[in-house]
């Protein structure tokens, strides 16, 4: 499994720093959070690891790959995949669905062989519909494998993001606020499945989050931004008690 | 005699065997994992079953040593059980809903040895009461998801790996397990039941084989079962009707066995099998009812103006149909033309249309339920019975269908109505009494007779009658007799009522709380514009109450007796729940614990000064953790002829 380096990197839009020198190290198999106030860059740096920005200056790697210019699908094949913040579902499909479609990368038949659901064809889509129903069974999605996605509760649709970027079958999963907007019960389970899948899949997880107290719990490594530079790292307990985090956190001077 | 008799003669692992060698590759068992439904031939079955059974003897487990079950129902769960039975051993069942400390107190109560769990969350709870629970000295798991923790103690043991060593045991020497199997006789206890226990600690029942065959043989004697038949589980696996159909049913006539993917999946679970005979308390019925009315409200004009008139069609055709009565030509015909146009559709859409009958017991149920039913083809019928024989002794027979009765006994079940109107049973399927309990086994089966606390007449059909609980009975101050729960039945058939706790025993007049059904009566408020958060909020609308109100109108307008009316009401801001202990597992009120918790609530229905009380709610979430929130209770007093104001 490969480190995830950061070093460096400035995202500037015109004249104003999104990220500004930023260096952050995410290790294989730990549970790594990125912390900070709204706007301190936590989505946008997530965006620079993803592909979806390149950053302006800097360099991003993953083991000996770099990814400092890749494209969003260059990454996903090196085995990162993401959790939307905003949930990135077709709502009109159902959960299978949607599932399904997150392992296309895997599905490489001809259009012959699609035409009559025949040899590699079905052997694929077998094999896949395995892959993807081990993720249902291990996010306890059963009940809901039939129903559309913008039918069913928010914190169930929240899981079902998080499955899609399993289903991707990542070695590092980001997580973009998985447990925004959920209630108590929803977010107890959510901090079960993230454990889950760092200790029973041997995931490394990279997450962004606001609850401080779900952090604190369950992270081995946090960073914390304020206003796009980093300003403090460490364990959870040298960043509950580093001065500058706690400024940023409750606004003193 | 019937061939099935001589089943009779063989323990639930001896029958096991016996289907073996009757039909090895059929599938006695099936289970959804992965989206797709996986089977087990009664050969893989006994296989599974003897493994278990080595295993146990390898970790030290002995003949008569007492083994749990918690979790959802999965094969493996079975397998454990029928091992259990083969090692020699007697299987407990316990809900997968009791918290840690309900669970010690079984655990050492009924002397366990091995606990087996399904799941994390079943083990987590063991793990908790671990100090008190010094006589476990295994616990077993079949789902290790989460377990990472517990890998190195050797107080865990994975399910796998008990199949593992047994297989090995039975690498060694194949034939001890079957030498094992011989020496079990059918009148062994095999399976301590707990009994739902409407008051106080729950009672361990000491089955034996022979009282799950005989009731599995003597009820295929009046609903014939082939063995090509399905069955869903879906029962908690501690409650007797769910062993009375895997031990019983499910041995005594080869049906297969389905289980579903998961709890919350058994309803979709349910339509993909369509079995052919269905067990479950009245709220199961209850809830796809509602489910049914909703969706055909939502349906369109068309639609539901058929429904209505083949509804009405149905319901006459229905009325003959539960009689045995032939039915005129004309009405035969157009009922026919409502099977095919609505009702065969709208069942298959729950799963019900291969449904040869479907059961119902546990508590009473309205004869409205039945009816509709009936109307779609459904053929549902009450039974009756107590855990401690086994499930079912009383049933309707087909064409012979009446909602005030719970049928005649099955064959080979004697039945007698003691001078204090008690209901007294006898047959094969007693149980031998409660395990470490020698005075209340005594009082049980007092003269040889089951002494089922109920009270309950025969009518002059032959029909049992089963009235209340002999000890709930209440009179008012007046010295009237009445029965709470036969009140509240029939405060439950409006769909709007979801439950309610009756009063009055030494009292001026009958007053109850009341729960209203969140689904319909939400569906109600929303058809209305009437917008609401909580349940709470919902409930204290003064419009719900208004609705409610003409419900009770409605009610005291229909009752036998002029004392049976309610004078004053209140709706609980709460659903009454198992996990609050207010209600037993099976869903039964706890009476006295409920007046206890309410009783300022009960005081104030009986102060007729008072039309709102202020009250501190307090509710518990799944973690435990408990807020308290205030709000201002109105309470509702009705007036009739003949009553002051």
């Amino acid at each position: 499994m490969n480190t995830l380096t950061v070093s460096d990197v400035t995202l500037a839009f015109g004249g104003l720093n999104a990220l500004t020198n930023v260096n952050l190290e995410i290790q294989p198999g730990l549970i790594t959070s990125v912390i900070g106030p709204n706007g301190a860059g936590k989505t946008s740096l997530l965006n620079c690891i993803s592909g979806f920005y390149n950053p302006t200056s800097g360099e991003i790697f993953y083991g000996e790959a770099r990814l400092t210019r890749a494209s969003p699908h260059q990454v996903t094949k090196r085995g990162i995949a993401r959790a939307f913040q905003n949930l990135e579902l077709f709502g009109g499909l159902t959960v299978l669905d949607n599932l399904m479609l997150a392992r296309h990368r895997h599905l490489a038949y001809s259009f012959f062989h699609a035409l009559l659901y025949w040899g590699k064809a079905a052997r694929l889509e077998a094999e896949n519909r395995a892959f993807v129903e081990e993720v249902i069974d291990f996010m306890e999605l059963e009940a809901y494998r039939k129903r559309a996605v913008g039918s069913l509760s928010y914190g169930i649709q929240k899981r079902v993001e998080v499955a899609r970027a399993l289903t991707l079958g990542p070695q590092l999963l980001l997580l973009d606020e998985p447990m925004a907007g959920m209630n108590i019960e929803e977010k107890e389970d959510m901090v079960r499945f993230i454990l889950d899948i760092q200790k029973e899949r041997e995931i490394t997880v990279a997450l962004v989050e606001h609850d401080l107290g779900v952090v604190m719990d369950i992270s081995d490594q946090v960073y914390v931004l304020d206003f796009g530079e980093l300003i403090g790292a460490g364990s959870p307990q040298a960043v509950a008690t580093n001065r500058k985090v706690i400024e940023a956190y409750i606004g003193e001077d | 005699m019937d061939d099935n008799d001589r089943l009779l003669d063989l323990t639930i692992p001896q029958l096991l065997r016996w289907r073996v060698a009757q039909t090895p590759d059929k599938v006695a068992l099936r289970e959804k994992e992965f989206g797709i439904w996986n089977p087990y031939t009664w050969h893989d079955y006994y296989q599974k079953v003897q493994a278990v059974a080595a295993g146990l003897i390898r970790i030290g487990f002995q003949r008569e040593m007492k083994l749990a079950l918690i979790g959802d129902n999965i094969p493996e769960l079975l397998f454990t059980a029928v091992g259990t039975m083969a090692a020699g051993g007697i299987g407990v069942g316990i809900y997968q809903t009791s918290l840690p400390d309900e669970m010690a107190d079984i655990l050492n109560g009924l002397d366990v040895s091995v606990a087996f769990c399904n799941d994390q969350e079943q083990v987590d709870k063991l793990v908790e009461v671990r100090r008190r629970i010094p006589g476990v000295f295994r616990v077993i798991y079949e789902d290790p998801r989460g377990m990472r923790s517990y890998r190195d103690d050797a107080w865990f043991m994975d399910f796998h790996r008990l199949l593992d060593l047994g297989l090995e045991a039975l690498a060694l020497d194949g034939g001890h397990i079957e030498a094992s199997i011989d020496q079990g006789r059918p009148e062994d206890v095999c399976f301590l039941c707990l009994t739902s226990g409407t008051t106080g600690q729950p009672k361990g029942a000491m089955m034996c084989h022979r009282n799950y065959i005989n009731m599995g043989v003597q009820i295929t004697k009046v609903d014939r079962l082939a063995d090509t038949d399905e069955y869903l589980s879906f029962l908690p696996f501690a409650w007797i009707g769910e062993q009375m159909n895997s031990f019983g049913i499910a041995m005594a006539t080869g049906i297969t066995v389905n289980f579903p993917e998961s709890v919350e999946t058994s309803m979709e679970d349910l339509k993909e099998i369509g079995p052919h005979f269905i067990f479950g308390a009245p709220r199961i019925y209850e809830t796809i009812r509602s489910q049914i009315w909703l969706r055909i409200d939502d349906a369109y004009w068309f639609n539901r103006a058929c429904y209505h008139y083949f509804s009405r069609v149905g319901q006459r055709a229905a009325g003959y149909r539960m009689s045995g009565r032939p039915m005129p030509w004309w009405l035969r015909f157009r009922a026919w033309i409502g099977d095919q146009l609505v009702f065969r559709p709208l069942i298959n859409q729950i799963g019900f249309l291969r449904l040869r009958r479907a059961y119902t017991g546990g508590a009473a149920l309205g004869p409205d339920l039945f009816t509709f039913y009936q109307t779609m083809g459904v053929n549902l019928k009450q039974i009756y019975g107590q855990t401690e024989i086994t499930g079912i002794a009383y049933m309707h027979r087909d064409g012979d269908i009446r909602p005030d009765t719970v049928g005649k006994p099955l064959p080979g079940t004697e039945c007698r109505i003691s001078d204090a109107s008690e209901i007294l049973s006898r047959s094969p399927s007693v149980c031998k009494g409660y395990y470490k309990l020698p005075d209340k086994t005594e009082e049980l089966l007092q003269g040889g007779w089951l002494h089922s606390g109920d009270a309950g007449f025969l009518d002059s059909d032959g029909h049992l009658v089963v009235i209340d609980r002999v000890s709930d009975v209440m009179h008012n101050r007046a010295g009237e007799m009445f029965s709470p729960m036969f009140l509240e039945n029939k405060l439950k058939f409006s769909p709007y009522i979801k439950e309610a706790v009756v009063f009055g025993d030494q009292r001026d007049y009958v007053a109850a709380l009341i729960n209203i059904d969140p689904i319909i009566v939400g569906k109600w408020a929303e058809d209305r514009g009437l917008s609401f958060t909580t349940y709470m909020d919902l409930s204290l609308k003064p419009e719900v109450a208004e609705l409610i109100r003409a419900e009770v109108a409605a009610f005291n307008r229909s009752v036998e007796k002029p004392h049976f009316r309610i004078r004053r009401f209140a709706i609980l801001y709460k659903l009454l729940d198992m996990d609050d202990g207010e209600l037993t597992k099976t869903g039964k009120i706890r009476r006295k614990f409920v007046r206890e918790k309410y009783r300022l609530l009960h005081e104030t229905l009986y102060d007729e000064t008072v039309d709102v009380r202020e009250v501190e709610a307090e509710f518990r979430y799944q973690d435990g953790q408990v807020t308290t929130v205030r709000t201002s209770m109105p309470f509702y007093t009705l007036a009739w002829e003949g009553g002051e104001t």
